[in-house]
């Protein structure tokens, strides 16, 4: 039987992949794939403490849904934003994207 | 019981194609790694019968975001990382992430699972009705973020303009 621990501690397990993705790539496009994982981590933690918590009310599930809008909404802006970068700078490498330092 | 082993094989898929996300040299791969991690984590919501959100999963998440993403790819070539994809600051990341998730996985055992649990789902029905009355206004705000989100990355992305 699936308890709620389950889901946790693979909740727990994704959003710390992401965030080593996040912290340690160098390419926006894969920090970019890194967030979706710690977003779809979020989302496993918010269903699971719905299906197993929230008598019901599956307020959770809800909340999920409006994590994948923000979600999509996101990556929509993200790619628009690293497309333009490319074309002015011809790079995505993080490490190179200085001109707002000083 | 089957569904523990069904539990571990989705799981598996999810956490394995995270890794890949996180671990491949190859941008493209790293797309497609994505969606297998996407679509277990599909599995697990199917698993704990959440079967609209498994299906939104799959609509949103491997229709089009992954389709976007590689869309993405094929505009920048990036033939430009000719060394490590990994930054300096990378044993760091490890650290980092590893004592997070000890941190957390200490705590969610050692508070363990409270009594009395039980696995209830939602029909699509009910989740339908709260997004149209309860849940109305949050909805028409999310309607508008993705109209602003649309038309700002219509303007960012075009070509020409002012640079």
């Amino acid at each position: 039987m699936i308890t709620l621990v389950h889901l946790q501690v693979l909740s727990a397990g994704l959003f710390c992949i992401g965030l080593y993705g996040v912290l340690a790539r160098r390419s926006a496009v894969l920090i970019l794939l890194a967030i979706e994982l710690m977003l779809n981590a979020v989302n496993v933690n918010l269903v699971g403490l719905a299906a197993f918590v929230d008598n019901g009310q599956f307020m959770g599930q809800i909340i999920a849904i409006f994590v994948i809008t923000v979600a999509a909404a996101e990556v929509g802006l993200a790619l628009a934003i690293i497309l333009r970068l490319y074309r002015n700078r011809g790079s995505v490498n993080v490490d190179q994207l200085n001109m707002m330092k000083w | 019981m089957t569904s523990l082993v069904l539990f571990y094989l989705a799981g598996t898929l999810t956490l394995g194609g995270a890794v890949g996300v996180v671990g491949t040299r190859n941008i493209v791969h790293a797309a497609l790694f994505l969606l297998a991690s996407l679509m277990g984590v599909a599995g697990i919501y199917l698993l704990v019968f959440a079967e609209f959100l498994a299906l939104v999963q799959v609509l949103i998440y491997g229709g089009a975001i992954v389709i976007v993403v590689l869309f993405a790819l094929m505009l920048t070539r990036l033939q430009e990382f000719r060394g490590s994809m990994e930054n300096r600051q990378w044993p760091v990341a490890v650290v980092a992430a590893v004592v997070l998730f000890g941190v957390i996985a200490a705590a969610i055992v050692r508070t363990g699972t409270p009594a009395g649990l039980e696995r209830q789902g939602p029909g699509v029905q009910d989740i339908g009705t709260a997004l149209f009355t309860q849940w109305a206004i949050p909805f028409e705000v999310a309607s508008v973020l993705l109209l602003v989100a649309l038309i700002g990355a219509i303007v960012i992305a075009r070509a020409g303009g002012r640079d």
